[in-house]
């Protein structure tokens, strides 16, 4: 599906100088059709920069992206949206204006009936009908917002889909819920992929195949059952050298007095 | 329609108001400042006042669930029309008044239209009021729009005001003024799309004088290429009351905009608060659309579609 070759991105070390700073170093990947690829690592490791790059939102210093057979490194994000990619970010911006129902009719390209964004909706723990009408502006909170996100990414149900740290900022059963909803995506196996960026084991456990990102390079890749215990290995080894970065966390927003959302 | 409109005449109140055609109940349409048609319903009466140009529109007391249309088209060049239309609603009304006023001028003239609105809500009253401005035809025309709208509002009243400038008003100076007694709530949302070298002005004052009143004020604007707009607002709390402002704005090519935005406590009740802010459109809302298939410039029109809607 998607083939990744000696992909090289660099910034300017500050603005205006010549000298630069590789945040993606080489890196050479292939995505599998009907597979659930989580990549993970410690912060500043380049994961995000590398669902980016894939995206399009970033434009590589060198390096190759092919998707279906199809080289698109030098396309914009929106040729690539159509082409079936498609990009959950980590902090999604807000629309003034945009409403719920309208911002997921627009990730379909096409109108929705209410009971299919409510469906949506329900996949990512958000049950009550009165989002729809809501506008994804500030009156949202952090938890909202990212579920509405990944609702969007549903509703587009790209071939690709890339998942930028979808459980940050969801509490314990939204993420429970979303959980589930990756699983059963998964296994529906209708030729479509999906990226995951996160640190959580329990996402980690569904991949297909894990990629661990250090340093802009993958530090070491393979099925669940041959990075997991690696990566116990370098959480403890991280824990020993005091940098809690790597390790397997529970979701960032445990908000325990919250109602339950679950459907 | 059985009326004498042309296609224009049909496109311009289709436009700012939602017209297809003669609406049913109470109605009066305004053309190039000679009445055109006007129907009065049971309970809706439109009569011409005797003093000044403009109409009364008397609303009796427990009028549920009508509509009543007023709007204003201006298709002559060079035409400067000036109305005062005052709406008394009566106690325990729940009604919702359409107005607006369309201007095609092709001319290398200046058209006009003053519209003076006066509202006398009564008590417990319930009143949605819509009002849209728009202009079109060619690039020499000069198509001025200056509404005045005064509203009064006993207690227990609620007024929704819902204000917009669609696009192709050359100039604009608005005044929106509004006094409000005990458990009074007035809601305006007035959104501008200014473009070119269009300028706009809106100036609102309210006054909190009852306990328990509120008023909640949006304010969304958008100015294009050379185009600038003022926004200029005082909510006076002078009773234990409520009020809050906010006030966005979108900027873009050489586009300019001053918002200001106050409030004046006179009671120690009072409760009021605003927030105003003004910027482009950001990076990452044009990237999310464009990650979702639309182009650049059709992300653009839909923030702005969406942020005036």
């Amino acid at each position: 599906m998607l083939e990744i070759k000696n992909l090289v991105f660099e910034v300017p070390v500050k603005e205006g100088s010549k000298k630069t700073k590789r945040i993606i170093d080489n890196i050479s990947l292939n995505i599998e059709d009907n597979c659930l690829n989580v990549i993970t690592g410690p912060n500043g490791g380049g994961k995000s920069t590398l669902a980016k790059l894939i995206m399009g939102i970033e434009q590589p210093t060198s390096g190759q992206i092919v998707f279906n057979g199809v080289d698109i490194t030098h396309m914009g994000c929106s040729d690539r949206a159509k082409m079936g990619i498609g990009y959950a970010f980590q902090q999604p911006p807000r629309f003034k204006g945009i409403r719920v129902k309208k911002l997921l009719e627009i990730a379909a390209g096409k109108r929705l009936p209410m009971f299919t964004c409510n469906q949506y909706l329900s996949q990512v723990g958000l049950c009550s009908a009165s989002y729809l009408n809501r506008e994804v502006d500030k009156s949202l909170s952090g938890g909202e917002i990212k579920r509405i996100e990944i609702a969007t990414i549903l509703a587009r149900n790209p071939q690709l889909a890339l998942y930028d740290e979808p459980e940050a900022g969801i509490d314990l059963w939204s993420f429970d819920r979303l959980t589930e909803t990756f699983k059963a995506i998964h296994e529906k196996r209708d030729n479509h992929s999906i990226v995951i960026i996160s640190h959580q084991e329990r996402i980690i456990n569904l991949a297909d195949q894990i990629i661990l990102l250090k340093d802009g390079h993958i530090e070491d890749q393979g099925t669940a059952q041959e990075i997991i215990p690696k990566l116990d290995m370098t959480m403890k080894k991280m824990r020993a050298e005091q940098n809690p970065a790597c390790s397997f966390s529970e979701p960032t927003d445990i908000a325990v007095g919250q109602i339950n959302t679950n459907c | 329609m059985a009326v004498d409109l042309s296609p224009i005449d049909e496109s311009l109140l289709a436009t700012i108001s939602g017209m297809h055609g003669m609406p049913k109940g109470a109605f009066n349409i305004r053309r190039n400042g000679k009445l055109v048609e006007r129907h009065s319903s049971a309970n809706i009466e439109i009569s011409t006042k005797d003093d000044e140009p403009g109409i009364d529109i008397r609303i009796a007391p427990g009028t549920k669930g009508e509509t009543v249309y007023i709007p204003v088209i201006v298709t002559q060049a060079g035409i400067k029309d000036v109305v005062y239309n005052t709406f008394y609603v009566g106690d325990d009304c729940d009604v919702t008044i359409i107005a607006g006023c369309g201007i095609h001028n092709e001319a290398h003239q200046t058209s006009q239209h003053d519209g003076i609105h006066t509202f006398y809500c009564g008590k417990n009253s319930h009143v949605v009021y819509k009002e849209a401005h728009y202009g079109e035809g060619g690039k020499g025309g000069v198509r001025i729009l200056n509404p005045v709208t005064n509203v009064f509002m006993e207690e227990g009243a609620y007024c929704e005001m819902l204000l917009s400038q669609l696009r192709g008003v050359n100039s604009t100076m608005r005044e929106t003024n509004a006094e409000l007694k005990d458990h009074a709530k007035l809601m305006v949302t007035e959104k501008l799309l200014t473009h070119d070298n269009q300028t706009a002005v809106s100036n609102m004052h309210f006054e909190l004088k009852g306990d328990n009143s509120s008023v909640q004020v949006v304010s969304r604007s958008v100015a294009r290429d050379h185009s600038s707009q003022v926004f200029n607002l005082l909510v006076i709390g002078k009773a234990k009351c409520h009020g809050h402002v906010q006030c966005d704005a979108i900027i873009m090519g050489q586009g300019k905009v001053k918002s200001i935005p106050g409030i004046e406590a006179d009671c120690e009740d009072a409760m009021l608060m605003h927030e105003a802010a003004i910027g482009k459109i950001a990076g990452d809302q044009l990237i999310k659309l464009e990650t979702l298939g639309l182009t650049e410039d059709e992300a653009e029109k839909e923030i702005l579609e969406d942020f005036l809607s």
